[in-house]
């Protein structure tokens, strides 16, 4: 059977199916286990209301505990035992990671990643969504700038090779230099800096995430303030830093944390660029060289990786339960 | 605000400037993929993109037939056309490989043993020898030849190079992958918004944790089980991790949203004898459509630019290979220095997302002012 017609089925499959469970559930739940028609109608309507939520919730609750809440548990029993599955190891396989050059570069240029990137791509989008906020074309602008958000990673990368190339003929970075009668360099074999130049394209990505965010929180600050401070006497960059951007600041904790977890999620690009040469590996790179040959590292690097965003977690949570209250 | 005091026209222009810059500055890049696509091969490289609308300057090499021989007094005399039938403009040229651009078009050259070239700018060429010429001789020019911009590039790849296939590949990933978590979610996020019962808190409490939880967790455990129920490396398998890993934004997003919805309808609603499933399918439902459809934008771009999922969870033979794997693991390695053909690739695999972006932009900014966690 054709990928496309097994696709097209399983849409029908899977909407009628979900359609389906739904609406005879509660059919059955009403009309035959509590139907109200008895002797106690009342009692029986409180009771179905007590199960629908369950219900409602079943396919994803059994969809997340599968896909999301299984894995955790399972990936940290799995990066106990050795590479072929059958050896219980305890915490070999972390023991000979963290011994690995290999992770240990992997891990300081993550350190570095989780440092410039979300910075930068915050501090860009804040920018530009300053910079915009009262221009006329502002919004042609914003599009232009958030309009990297569609494009996939590999498709980024693949851009930024026409920016980064050894060509003099190909790359614009060796050709400026060129003009300048300088010998064409590797952008992405030199040492320490190739990080960079890989980062910048995430920052390219992320920007525009940055910006749109911290853009709508820019317009929902209170214009009196803004106003008190200008008849005060503040100039532009003092009403910028000192009256708009303190109070816009859990918005850019927002945008921070949120581009930090895409950080330590995102292998395309070094895959793509360097596939992790020249020192440019990284832990999710670090750990697809090691998928489908050594299932045990794997899952031990993915589990360094929950631990590191462990700490956002909390905090995201501890954030939503005081929203709710 | 723009006539409060305090602001001063040099700052403006500033403002101006820098938008201008750092627009540009965004756009280069993709712009030079975009051109890049349309542009002749050996015109990529010669010259970059950015000088794509001037005529391109390149050496050539053709042979003067011997075969056209004529006798011209004591020398023997090939004439012709370096272009043959078509046009062009050479501005140098030369009789050796070692000098291939040593003489201005129109000049005549001495070249070994009394032989002599002279080449027109229009390409038409006198070459002469006083001894007999048994072997076709060498003639090297340089012509500009005009901009060439085409769609070869893209029939190339289209043609031979399976994309079509990785097309349709990814589209088939990408529907299903799309619209089965939108319909699960919205039932929970229905419960966790409208319906009170023990647990709610903590289970929007696990949701949002969930939100960040690496996906790099999931793989190895999850291949292993698809492996062992029989699904194996399959696009029943991809269908399933996709929907898996949407949830939990998808419920998040719908959850707030349908928050926000006026409680007096729904209270109304019920108070007329509605039940749950009838409030949810007809008031509810409808009235989130925005919502719907700013997830249905995040996951149709999310599981069409992925990679990591579908390296891990499609069979790794060609037949089910979606574009961004086709770019990242075989392209890349068998085509890479044939800017002309990666480009064309990249644009084909990004077109459709831009398109998407731009039509429902509106709906995408939407979702990520309710998606981020405030």
């Amino acid at each position: 059977m054709s990928p496309l017609l097994q696709g097209v089925l399983t849409i029908i499959i899977g909407v009628g199916g979900c359609v389906g469970y739904f609406f005879a559930s509660n059919l059955i739940l009403d009309k035959i286990i509590f139907p109200p028609q008895t002797v106690n109608p009342g009692k029986n309507i409180n009771r179905a209301n007590m199960v629908r939520p369950w219900l409602f919730l079943l396919p994803a609750l059994s969809a997340l505990s599968l896909y999301l809440l299984y894995p955790v548990v399972g990936s940290f029993y799995r990066s106990l035992f050795n590479r072929s599955g059958e050896e219980f190891i305890g915490f070999g396989n972390y023991r000979t990671m963290f011994a690995d050059d290999g992770f240990q570069t992997a891990l300081l240029n993550n350190f570095l990643w989780v440092l410039f990137v979300p910075a930068a791509a915050t501090f860009l989008g804040l920018l530009v969504a300053q910079l915009t906020d009262r221009l006329a074309w502002g919004n042609i602008a914003k599009s232009i700038i958030f309009m990297p958000m569609a494009i996939s990673f590999v498709g980024a990368s693949l851009i930024w090779k026409f920016v980064y190339a050894n060509n003099p003929d190909i790359g614009l970075i060796n050709a400026i230099r060129d003009s300048f009668g300088a010998a064409p360099l590797d952008p992405l074999q030199l040492p320490f800096w190739n990080n960079f130049f890989l980062m910048f394209i995430l920052v390219w990505i992320q920007t525009g995430f940055a910006m749109v965010i911290l853009s709508a929180a820019l317009r929902g600050i209170p214009e009196e303030t803004v106003e008190a401070a200008i008849i005060d006497g503040a100039n532009p960059f003092q009403v910028f830093f000192r009256i708009k951007v303190p109070q816009i600041m859990g918005t850019i904790v927002v945008v921070w944390t949120t581009i930090t977890i895409l950080v330590l999620k995102v292998f395309d690009i070094v895959y793509t660029m360097t596939g992790g040469n020249f020192g440019t590996e990284i832990l999710p790179s670090y750990m697809m060289a090691y998928m489908f040959r050594d299932d045990g590292r794997a899952t031990a690097v993915a589990f360094v990786i929950m631990i590191i965003v462990l700490p956002v977690m909390i905090w995201n949570i501890r954030q939503a339960r005081a929203e709710m209250r | 605000m723009d006539n409060i005091a305090g602001t001063k026209p040099a700052l403006t222009w500033v403002v101006h400037i820098s938008v201008v810059l750092l627009v540009v500055l965004w756009l280069i890049p993709t712009v030079g993929l975009l051109v890049s696509s349309f542009r002749d091969r050996d015109q990529i490289s010669a010259t970059g993109w950015w000088l794509s609308p001037f005529p391109v300057e390149q050496n050539y090499q053709v042979k003067a037939p011997a075969g056209d021989v004529t006798v011209d007094g004591d020398r023997n005399v090939i004439e012709g056309n370096v272009f043959g039938d078509g046009e062009g403009t050479v501005s140098r040229f030369g009789g050796k490989r070692a000098a291939p651009t040593e003489f201005k078009a129109g000049d005549t050259a001495q070249l070994r043993k009394d032989r002599t070239l002279s080449v027109q700018r229009d390409g038409s060429y006198v070459y002469t020898s006083p001894a007999a010429i048994k072997r076709d001789p060498s003639i090297y020019f340089a012509a500009e030849s005009p901009p060439d911009f085409s769609l070869d590039n893209y029939r190339t790849i289209m043609a031979s190079d399976n994309m079509d296939r990785a097309f349709i590949n990814t589209l088939t990933v990408t529907i299903p992958a799309t619209i089965i978590p939108i319909l699960i979610a919205a039932f929970a996020a229905y419960a966790l918004a409208w319906m009170d019962f023990r647990g709610r808190g903590f289970l929007i409490a696990l949701v949002v944790g969930l939100l960040v939880v690496p996906l790099q967790l999931a793989l190895v455990p999850l291949l292993t089980l698809h492996n062992k129920v029989g699904i194996g490396q399959s696009f029943l398998g991809i269908w399933m991790a996709h929907t898996g890993f949407g949830l939990p934004l998808a419920i998040y997003l719908l959850r707030n949203y349908m928050v926000g919805l006026p409680r007096d309808i729904i209270e109304g609603a019920k108070v007329d004898g509605a039940t749950d499933f009838q409030v949810f399918t007809k008031i509810v439902l409808p009235l989130s459509f925005p919502a719907l459809a700013s997830f249905a934008i995040f996951q149709f771009l999310w599981t069409w630019n992925d990679l990591l999922v579908a390296k891990v969870f499609l069979p790794s033979n060609s037949e089910s290979w979606v574009m961004t794997v086709k770019i990242a693991d075989d392209l890349l390695g068998s085509k890479g220095g044939d800017w002309g053909i990666l480009a064309a690739a990249a644009f084909i695999s990004i077109a459709v997302p831009l398109i998407v972006f731009f039509t429902m932009q509106r709906y995408l900014v939407r979702g990520l002012l309710a998606g981020s966690v405030k």
